[in-house]
């Protein structure tokens, strides 16, 4: 352990349900019968939720982090907007949340994903797969490098589009802290349509799911940046925990 | 004016979506040669400790469809009750398991497996022990905010019948939608509804 790192003695500070979207959305018709109707149920974090798989760096592959990349043939890349996906991992405390695995995904600059059960007309990009992976280095930074994806329509209301998306999963330090979101990008005027955006209430909750265009991270002559921080559960750090055997 | 707590508050979640196979399985929905295998297929090998099971079952929906688009991962302790995290402190766990399992819903039944082994015995935080158990995190279209569910073992009437979660759920007639069921040596189901009148008991973790 850092010097300058508290210890972690507690549970996980628990989730705001308020923040976060309900399970019954209809008009996100989907969520219809796929929510469950009785409370969840509160339980303390035991140590079957503070802990967590750990993923290694060594793990990773040169391009994973390279969606312009790593599906492309030798010498090819993926078309479209190329721009770099940075930020960090922090928990609710502000700390960076080091070694944490990202996965993303998301649609060509077409707005078409590379799966069987796809059907929008838009063409496949030969060059594009759609995932990365990386993992957040000691102070919680990440960065992955793509192509902006399109906007799509979906079966959902007569004339749903998704705005252009890039989808997140992470790991934190903990199954507790298990968390899928998706990033949208600055000025998109798709936001204020999607269903799915709109499954979260808190206005603010969705301003933080908005990655601002990065200017002075742009590499010029090359590609724009956009900025991404992910917030995690936090983990209460008080000393006078009710401790945990052997924790 | 008082001083400011200054926290952050947890990103939102958002669905999965019907596409979570492309970041997270790309190999299982045909995007190959990006990754050399999808994360969580592989729990064990042959050195692993413990008693080898295996869990098979579907997310079935308010109309009793399977969920054929459900992503489902598994966390567990190994044999000895010990997790494989980096703040496992209580001794070291087996190096040959990971505790961690992914596993898409089968494009047309829907079905999911995990080849795992049956977990050990987990202290609650007050000591108190927690019958065998694994923590369950099913994600997919139509699911806001992924769901945390525990999956129990049903030969261990005693033990599950003295466990301080289930112990405490005030509707006990729910119990019976956290334990799997034997369908052979070694050889659970366990299904999760996801709403209706068996619907699942949902933890807010
Ligand atoms: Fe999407």
């Amino acid at each position: 352990m850092k010097s300058n790192q508290k210890p972690n003695l507690g549970g996980y500070f628990p989730r705001d349900r308020v923040r976060h979207p309900d399970a019954y959305t209809p008009w996100y018709k989907t969520s219809v019968v796929r929510s469950p109707t009785k409370a969840l149920i509160s339980m303390n974090n035991t140590l079957s939720e503070i802990t967590g798989p750990v993923f290694g760096h060594s793990m990773l592959g040169d391009l994973d982090n390279d969606l312009m990349l790593n599906y492309a043939g030798a010498g090819e890349s993926a078309i479209g907007q190329r721009i770099i996906v940075h930020g960090r991992v922090l928990d609710e405390t502000g700390r960076g949340v080091p070694d944490c695995l990202i996965e993303v995904w998301q649609a060509n600059a077409g707005g078409r994903y590379r799966h069987a059960k796809e059907s929008y007309v838009a063409a496949l990009d030969p060059n594009f797969g759609g995932c990365g992976r990386c993992i957040t280095d000691e102070d919680g930074n990440y960065s992955f490098r793509t192509i902006k994806p399109g906007a799509y329509p979906w079966p959902n209301g007569p004339n749903d589009w998704r705005p252009a998306h890039i989808h997140f999963s992470l790991f934190g330090h903990a199954f507790a802290q298990r968390l899928i979101t998706q990033m949208y990008f600055e000025g998109d005027p798709m936001i204020p349509y999607c269903p799915i955006i709109r499954t979260i209430s808190d206005q603010d909750a969705v301003q933080d799911l908005i990655a601002p265009l990065d200017m002075a991270n742009t590499i010029p002559m090359d590609a724009r940046a956009y900025k991404f921080d992910i917030v995690l559960r936090g983990r209460r750090s008080t000393m006078f925990e009710n401790r945990m055997e052997g924790n | 004016m008082v001083q400011k707590l200054n926290l952050l508050k947890e990103s939102a979640s958002q669905t999965a979506g019907p596409y979570v196979h492309i970041g997270c399985v790309p190999n299982f929905c045909g995007i190959e040669g990006v990754y050399p295998e999808d994360l969580g297929a592989s729990m064990l090998s042959e050195k692993t400790q413990g008693e080898r099971i295996k869990i098979t079952g579907k997310v079935i929906d308010g109309t009793g469809t399977p969920l054929k688009d459900v992503m489902l991962e598994i966390w567990q302790a190994d044999h000895n009750g010990l997790y494989p995290a980096a703040n496992e402190h209580r001794g070291e766990a087996d190096p040959n398991f990971t505790g961690w399992g992914r596993c898409p819903g089968d494009y047309v039944s829907g079905e999911y497996t995990f080849n795992t082994i049956k977990p050990g015995i987990v202290p609650f935080f007050d000591g108190r022990p927690m019958a065998p158990h694994i923590t369950f995190w099913i994600v997919a279209r139509g699911i806001n905010v992924g769901l945390h569910t525990r999956m129990y073992f049903p030969e261990e009437e005693a033990a599950n019948a003295a466990d301080p979660i289930l112990t405490r759920l005030e509707h006990q007639v729910r119990v019976p939608t956290l334990i799997g069921k034997k369908t052979g040596e070694g050889e659970y189901s366990f299904d999760i509804v996801l709403q209706g009148e068996n619907e699942t008991v949902f933890f807010d973790i």
